[in-house]
């Protein structure tokens, strides 16, 4: 379990270092997945990798309002979804800042077919909020994410993104 | 790890308390989505409330010291939003968590294969996730029911509790040829979905011999799978002659159930038939 941490957080630091971003504590716990279906390390090592990486996508399309830096890395619900939030935002005048201090991410669901996978993933985050240029909150927080992910042509990408009630 | 959670914990739990003395804003700490919900707002003046988080972001000019009611489907994503309030010297920031509303909404229900034969142990999947009516991911255990009725209206049903909005079964083909039908339901929410199913190999393969002028008459009986279903027409079948060291195969496609060929007819010849895997009875000719 050590040597998957070390190898995410190395990954995650690359992605960390291309984004400009102070880089993130990375946990990964063994993969706990009920069903028929055996879930290869390289599956999972590529998923966490995807997921991690779409945080990165995430809070700058937050920051920019701009929808489209989440093309690559979000489908389905979750893009429309965040598209919404980042319309919303810009009509509001608003924009966030999410800059994800530490994950523990566990694979927990891998179906029959092959083509989803469910993570959960304990988040510390900060999250600011600004009014234009004016910044008018900020908050740390935690939250227990649920993702699920699909297979693209060449990488995971989130479909449901989404945290759960603790 | 845990040790930075637990601080971040006792940080935000500061962060949540500040910045005034005096609480401005009150709210509830959880509501289910699309529920309604009011903030109560103190002191005086023109101010700005902000809800925001990664399923919303709502503002709203307010007047200090009123309750903002937010009506019924105002606040629907699930997940934690930043509540933030604004004017006349106040700036307080309260979180808000939002549920997936209770009640499922909606299905997304994946079945494979789409064809398969039939008979085949554990040889159907389907797999669900199980949404609100506001396409929230309800990660309470929910009871899934999954039917599958083959041609023959017989129903297999599996009962399978969701895990973090998940659930997923394994059902067996059946034994005759045809649609089945597929259904994963959640309380009044169903989705179906068609699995074809189809004959399997040949179980048995019997050809006979009959004189034909010059030639012999090969032709089989109706072939059929192991659970009697008739092998589709175009299956081939492979009629080979040996004779002399000297080996003819002439392969030819199902018609109507069954497969026939007229070969030379050498006396002494030994004739074989087969299909796919299953080798069928050999004839030696005599005339």
């Amino acid at each position: 379990m050590l040597k998957r941490a070390v190898l995410f957080g190395a990954v995650l630091s690359t992605a960390s270092l291309l984004a400009g971003a102070q880089q993130p504590t990375v946990t990964v716990e063994p993969p706990h997945v009920d069903g028929p279906r055996k879930l290869a390390d390289q599956t999972a090592q590529a998923v966490v990798r995807d997921y991690l990486q779409s945080w990165q996508a995430m809070s700058k399309a937050l920051n920019q309002n701009n929808a489209g830096l989440l093309g690559a890395d979000f489908v389905g619900l979750a893009k429309e979804k965040l598209a919404k939030t980042i319309d919303q935002q810009a009509a509001a005048g608003i924009h966030t800042r999410y800059v994800d201090r530490s994950h523990d991410v566990q694979v927990v669901f891998y179906s029959p077919d092959g083509l989803s996978i469910e993570l959960t993933d304990q988040v510390s985050y900060d999250v600011q909020i600004f009014n234009h240029d004016k910044q008018i909150a900020t908050r740390q927080a935690q939250g227990r994410y649920v993702v699920v992910m699909t297979p693209a042509q060449v990488r995971w990408m989130v479909r449901i993104f989404q945290t759960e009630a603790q | 790890m845990r040790a930075g959670l637990t601080i971040l914990a006792a940080t935000f739990a500061v962060a949540a308390a500040q910045p005034g003395a005096a609480q401005n804003l009150t709210l509830p700490s959880s509501i289910a989505a699309g529920s309604a919900f009011t903030v109560q707002t103190q002191g005086s003046g023109n101010g700005t409330l902000y809800i925001v988080g990664l399923g919303q972001a709502i503002k709203r000019d307010v007047q200090l010291g009123s309750t903002v009611f937010f009506a019924a489907g105002s606040l629907y994503g699930a997940g934690q939003y930043t509540v933030v309030l604004t004017g006349a010297g106040a700036n307080e920031t309260e979180a808000l968590t939002v549920t997936p509303s209770p009640d499922p909404g909606a299905v997304s229900f994946l079945a494979r294969p789409s064809r398969l034969p039939v008979g085949l142990q554990d040889g159907i999947t389907g797999a669900v996730y199980v949404f609100d009516p506001y396409k929230n991911l309800i990660t309470k255990p929910e009871n899934v029911s999954f039917d599958l009725t083959g041609p023959d209206g017989k129903t297999q049903t599996r009962t399978v509790p969701t895990v973090l909005g998940a659930a997923w079964t394994e059902l067996d083909s059946t034994a005759h040829q045809g649609n089945d039908k597929f259904v994963a339901r959640i309380g009044s929410v169903a989705s179906t979905r068609v699995v074809g199913q189809v004959p399997g190999d040949p179980c048995s393969l019997k050809m006979t011999a009959s004189p034909a002028g010059q030639d012999v008459r090969l032709q089989t009986d109706p072939i059929r799978d192991c659970s009697g279903n008739a092998i589709p027409d175009g299956t081939i079948v492979t009629f080979t002659e040996n004779y002399r060291g000297g080996e003819s195969t002439v392969d030819v496609p199902i018609k109507r159930g069954i497969a026939q060929v007229e070969m030379p007819a050498h006396p002494g010849a030994t004739i074989s038939v087969a299909s796919g895997v299953m080798m069928g009875n050999q004839i030696r000719w005599e005339r």
